[in-house]
């Protein structure tokens, strides 16, 4: 039906158009989008839970590390990470496998502007196909996505493990539980109801900031929209006007969906965990 | 005994030939009808693929083509995410401070202003849009005209369409089609310019070698006629070399 669109009209038209291999790919862009936000949300919650703890820790050095995580990552522009931590970590990594693999290369790695390693080094390989070279810098965003979310969520966790009550954990140790045990079953578990909102809020922003994706020059969203939107002359075989504003409504629509869907959920986070807390009909006293 | 030996020789030859190709990778920005573009089936195509393919054939390289985005196309060639680029890139001196190129695929070609129809030739001095570390943004930043950016080609006609932009400064055979399909609501004005050292492929000033051997295949190509038909099959330019 769809072998030659010059003669169809009205509906079955679009039906073609909107079936055709390119536009597929505009509709799995959608997966890559809930993939980075899926895969990133547990690593920003190590990344938080890391960055809390070390910031408390009665090490010195690693409270350095801590503070420094959280107020350096949050101070910086995100757009300067996201820009930066792809290209240095695959350059890092390039070179680190260059020194091991090839040694008796003794050309500078740094050329003028050029950044060239042996070929055998190249991560991925040249040689790879292409869906490897996607995933690893699908890899490379998920890292720098991580990195700074991770740094809000430290800040939040570590605002919330401030905020649980002394009270309860001089009880903990009354009771005789000792340090491990007391963060373990009283500090951690009530230490959610309090970071709730920020992670709430932290999880929101990650939601918005995903077409940063496009940025990095991976193929999301918003490539494909504007990719499929513009102005087709007769080349292709669908020509079409400026269709930019609907593609980007589906975006609209798409975002709206995702952010009312999280919603529900933490709403029903916020009563789980006012459970054994001082309530207000149902939601804890602290998340008023 | 006499088939062993000719399916082991086959294969010997085979294997070495396998290990001696090199995989190139070739990159393009996949928004510049017809030079390179993303087809319904959501391949790159257009005359610079074609081309792309027949030089890799003729110089012996397994080819995979990379799509990326114009702003970043340089420095990511540098970075070695891939070995050249075929995206309608003008060589000109300012380029080839940090990249070498080719000699030219495509004549040096003639750079065109189009407006809304009904402008006169005086939207040429007004806001005039063109897309980011062209050649023509290049050259409306040193003209009296108001130069607008924007990053990929199809934005800067639609910038003309929308009345964010009085005129567009682009390749003239990038604007002929829009203009030929757009019913008359876009019109050519003003006067054609020559920029440019024509359209070659870009390569890392490292990789020498490469591009001796692309530039041998170009030569050829040019010598035997087959760039002519490839051009006049995508441009409807007969006898451009």
């Amino acid at each position: 039906m769809c072998a030659d669109p010059k003669v169809l009209e009205g509906l079955s038209w679009f039906a073609c158009y909107l079936t055709t291999p390119k536009h597929f790919q505009f509709y799995l862009s959608f997966l890559t989008v809930l993939a980075l936000i899926f895969i990133t949300a547990p690593f920003t919650l190590l990344l938080g839970f890391a960055g809390a703890l070390a910031t408390r820790s009665r090490f010195l050095p690693l409270r350095w590390i801590g503070t420094a995580y959280t107020s350096m990552v949050r101070g910086v522009p995100d757009i300067v990470f996201f820009l930066f931590v792809p290209i240095a970590l695959d350059q890092v990594l390039e070179y680190a496998r260059h020194r091991v693999l090839c040694p008796e290369v003794t050309d500078p790695v740094y050329r003028g502007n050029d950044f060239v390693v042996c070929a055998i080094a190249k991560l991925p390989l040249n040689s790879a196909p292409q869906w490897t070279h996607e995933i690893y810098g699908f890899a490379l965003a998920i890292v720098a996505f991580s990195v700074v979310f991770g740094a809000f969520a430290a800040n939040t966790i570590h605002g919330a493990l401030s905020a649980v009550p002394r009270e309860q954990l001089e009880t903990a140790r009354a009771f005789g539980l000792n340090e491990r045990q007391t963060f373990r079953r009283i500090h951690l578990p009530q230490m959610w109801v309090y970071a709730l909102p920020g992670l709430s809020n932290v999880w929101m922003i990650l939601i918005k900031a995903t077409p940063l994706l496009f940025l990095l020059g991976i193929t999301d969203i918003v490539y494909w929209a504007r990719e499929l939107g513009g102005t087709k002359t007769s080349f292709f075989e669908y020509p079409h006007s400026d269709w930019r504003l609907w593609y980007f409504l589906v975006l609209l629509v798409f975002y709206l969906g995702l952010t009312s869907v999280s919603e529900k959920v933490f709403a029903a986070l916020r009563r789980r965990v006012s459970r054994g807390q001082a309530v207000i009909g149902e939601i804890a006293e602290a998340l008023r | 005994m006499r088939k062993l030996l000719l399916a082991a020789a086959i294969a010997a030859f085979a294997a070495t030939s396998a290990y001696a190709q090199q995989t190139i990778r070739m990159g393009t920005e996949g928004a510049y009808e017809p030079y390179n573009f993303i087809n319904d089936k959501g391949e790159i195509d257009g005359f610079e693929r074609e081309l792309g393919d027949k030089l890799c054939e003729m110089t012996g390289y397994k080819c995979e083509w990379v799509k990326n985005d114009w702003d970043s196309i340089i420095p990511n060639l540098m970075s070695g995410n891939y070995d050249t680029i075929m995206a309608g890139m003008s060589i000109t001196d300012e380029r080839k401070e940090k990249i070498d190129f080719t000699q030219n695929y495509f004549p040096p070609a003639a750079s065109a202003y189009v407006a809304l129809k009904g402008a006169t030739n005086d939207v040429t001095n007004g806001n005039v849009a063109v897309q980011v570390n062209t050649i023509q943004a290049g050259y409306i930043a040193q003209s009296k005209a108001t130069i607008v950016e924007y990053a990929i080609a199809d934005e800067t006609v639609a910038a003309v369409r929308n009345g964010e932009a009085d005129a567009v400064f682009a390749d003239k055979d990038y604007l002929a089609k829009i203009v030929e399909e757009s019913n008359g609501e876009l019109i050519f004005v003003g006067e054609d310019i020559q920029l440019g050292g024509g359209i070659g492929m870009g390569v890392r000033k490292s990789d020498a070698a490469m591009r001796d051997k692309f530039d041998t295949a170009i030569a050829q190509l040019k010598k035997d006629g087959t760039l002519n038909t490839m051009i006049e099959k995508w441009f409807k330019i007969k006898n451009a070399f």
